[in-house]
């Protein structure tokens, strides 16, 4: 009990500091809520992303929009800063004939968020799903994918990022692909590993059928070091999918939400959930226990800052009680 | 028939090779080949939609089962004249502009084969104009768009504009659908109909290819 208050005090006074704001694992084990980043693809098509175009074609020629964007989140009080890599594998960039800049597409992109919040956040390295089905469901052998996640993470990796972020994940065998192919790269980096749930009635499945249990004990086994869900859902879905984690696992959890899911307002994407709506409801999600909290699609800095404000508040004023009465 | 029941029940397992022994061990003892088609791969095909609709089985069980379906189509269609399988009609789907995602487009696809439609699937990030080209040369009476990204949305208008210009109003019907879709949606630019999902998108495009 003494070592842990120590080791809190330890950490939040430095927390500043290079990487002596501690190592990731050991700051959510001894019960530190940290912030994550909010949506980098939505505010990309607000800056100019054209539909069709991937995402990452600006590592290879806006860094400094990727730059400002990890400036904007880390200023708004975010404790993890992701790449702008989701769909920075070869199976995803074939579709844009991008599949020889593997490399140079996940290294551009760590280095930007390197550059803009230096060692004042932990870089996250972002990836998402290769898009396509494994046998025998679909055409893609199971090597092939596992290369795919291999020759990604190693890139994000060697350019240096704290943690890596496997996510929207509906299919647990691909998911179980890139944990292993990170950890087999290094074991010393953690993973993040998240999935992305609809609610049926048969409680929350993946597209591909995977119920939370499942989801909790197959990306541990597979060597995740915190599990949880991200996008498909809004913040009060999450609520019962973090519950439902915390049944299952002894691991940390992250619950990463959409700002609620879009409509259409002259021919506008518009999220409808507010940053002090999505705070509000996220306390929800620190007295169940989650360790990480951040925003998917839809979120914008305005959003971190309404968490960051939420997570400081319950910290200081004992958040845990007061909410626990009414979950 | 058992070997029909048969057939219908090896697709619904999923089970390719023996869809196909199945369907040439028919052909073989002489079943009409519409039966084998409407009896056997249709029948079981509608089963699995059905018990997909109702969320007893998910996305690996479909896939798995329209491969057993495409297995025994294949070797069905030499036995229909021209190299034409009977249809309930043409129907032309596709993700519109700027937008690649595709797996409801596919499911779509696979139920509407699955009922017997003939579909012309165009792939993803298909210009409007492509779906208006496409729909004139193979005389479609339907066209279906797909989109799962809000910002794609607006492309589906585009489709409806140019089919309105380009006279087909009328003989081309149109169908939206994908997540962030709604019927509002639909109403609000001129679509003949919304579909909340793949199985409600083959009951929507057979009550648009009845209408006079």
């Amino acid at each position: 009990m003494l070592m842990t208050v120590l080791t809190q005090l330890t950490v939040s006074g430095d927390w500043f500091k290079n990487r002596s704001m501690g190592k990731l694992l050991e700051r959510i084990g001894s019960g530190v809520v940290l912030v994550a980043d909010g949506a980098i693809g939505t505010i990309l098509m607000a800056r100019g992303l054209q539909p069709g175009q991937p995402p990452e074609s600006f590592n290879l020629t806006r860094v400094d929009v990727l730059e400002a964007i990890a400036k904007e989140y880390l200023d708004a009080g975010a404790d993890i800063i992701q790449t702008n890599t989701f769909g920075a594998s070869r199976l995803k960039l074939v579709t844009y004939s991008l599949q020889d800049a593997v490399e140079e597409i996940n290294k551009n992109a760590v280095l930007a968020v390197i550059r803009a919040v230096g060692d004042r956040a932990y870089v996250s390295g972002s990836c998402g799903p290769t898009g396509q089905f494994l046998k025998p469901y679909g055409d893609t052998e199971p090597e092939q994918m596992c290369d795919a996640f291999r020759e990604q993470i190693s890139a994000l990796i060697s350019a240096g990022v704290d943690v890596l972020c496997i996510e929207t994940m509906t299919d647990l065998q691909e998911a179980r692909c890139a944990i292993k192919a990170a950890k087999d790269i290094d074991a010393a980096v953690p993973v993040m590993a998240t999935m992305t749930f609809n609610h049926t009635p048969k409680g929350f499945r993946t597209v591909m059928g995977v119920t939370i249990e499942e989801a909790a004990h197959g990306l541990q086994s597979a060597g995740a070091d915190v599990i949880g869900s991200n996008c498909g859902n809004g913040i009060e879905k999450m609520i019962p999918i973090a519950r439902e984690f915390k049944r299952y696992t002894k691991l940390p959890v992250i619950i990463q939400s959409n700002a609620g899911v879009p409509e259409l307002k002259d021919d506008k994407a518009v999220y409808p959930e507010t940053a002090d709506f999505m705070a509000e409801r996220a306390k929800k999600l620190i007295s169940l226990g989650v360790s990480i909290i951040g925003g998917c699609c839809g979120t914008t800095p305005v959003h971190t800052k309404a968490l960051r404000r939420m997570v400081d508040s319950c910290v200081s004023r004992g958040c845990n009680q007061t909410q626990s009465r009414d979950v | 028939m058992d070997l029909l029941r048969r057939i219908s029940e090896a697709l619904q397992t999923g089970s390719i090779e023996k869809v196909a022994t199945l369907t040439k061990q028919a052909i073989e003892e002489k079943v009409v080949p519409r039966d084998i088609l409407d009896k056997g791969l249709i029948a079981g095909m509608s089963v699995i939609g059905d018990r997909y609709k109702k969320h007893e089985i998910f996305l690996p069980e479909v896939l798995l089962a329209a491969k057993a379906m495409y297995a025994g189509m294949d070797i069905l269609k030499p036995m229909f004249l021209k190299d034409e399988m009977p249809t309930l009609g043409r129907v032309v789907i596709g993700t519109v502009q700027g937008d690649i995602h595709d797996i409801g487009k596919n499911l779509v696809g696979i139920m509407l084969r699955g009922a017997g439609f003939r579909v012309i699937d165009l792939g993803k990030d298909v210009p409007p104009e492509r779906f208006i080209e496409v729909a004139k040369k193979e005389n479609a009476e339907v066209i279906g768009m797909s989109a799962l990204l809000t910002t794609t949305m607006p492309a589906m208008k585009k489709v409806i504009e140019l089919v309105k210009k380009e006279g087909l109003n009328g003989k081309v019907k149109t169908i939206i659908g994908g997540a962030p879709v709604s019927a509002e949606y639909a109403q609000h630019i001129g679509a003949d109909a919304y579909a909340y999902d793949s199985i409600n998108a083959v009951d929507c495009i057979r009550g648009l290819v009845q209408k006079p």
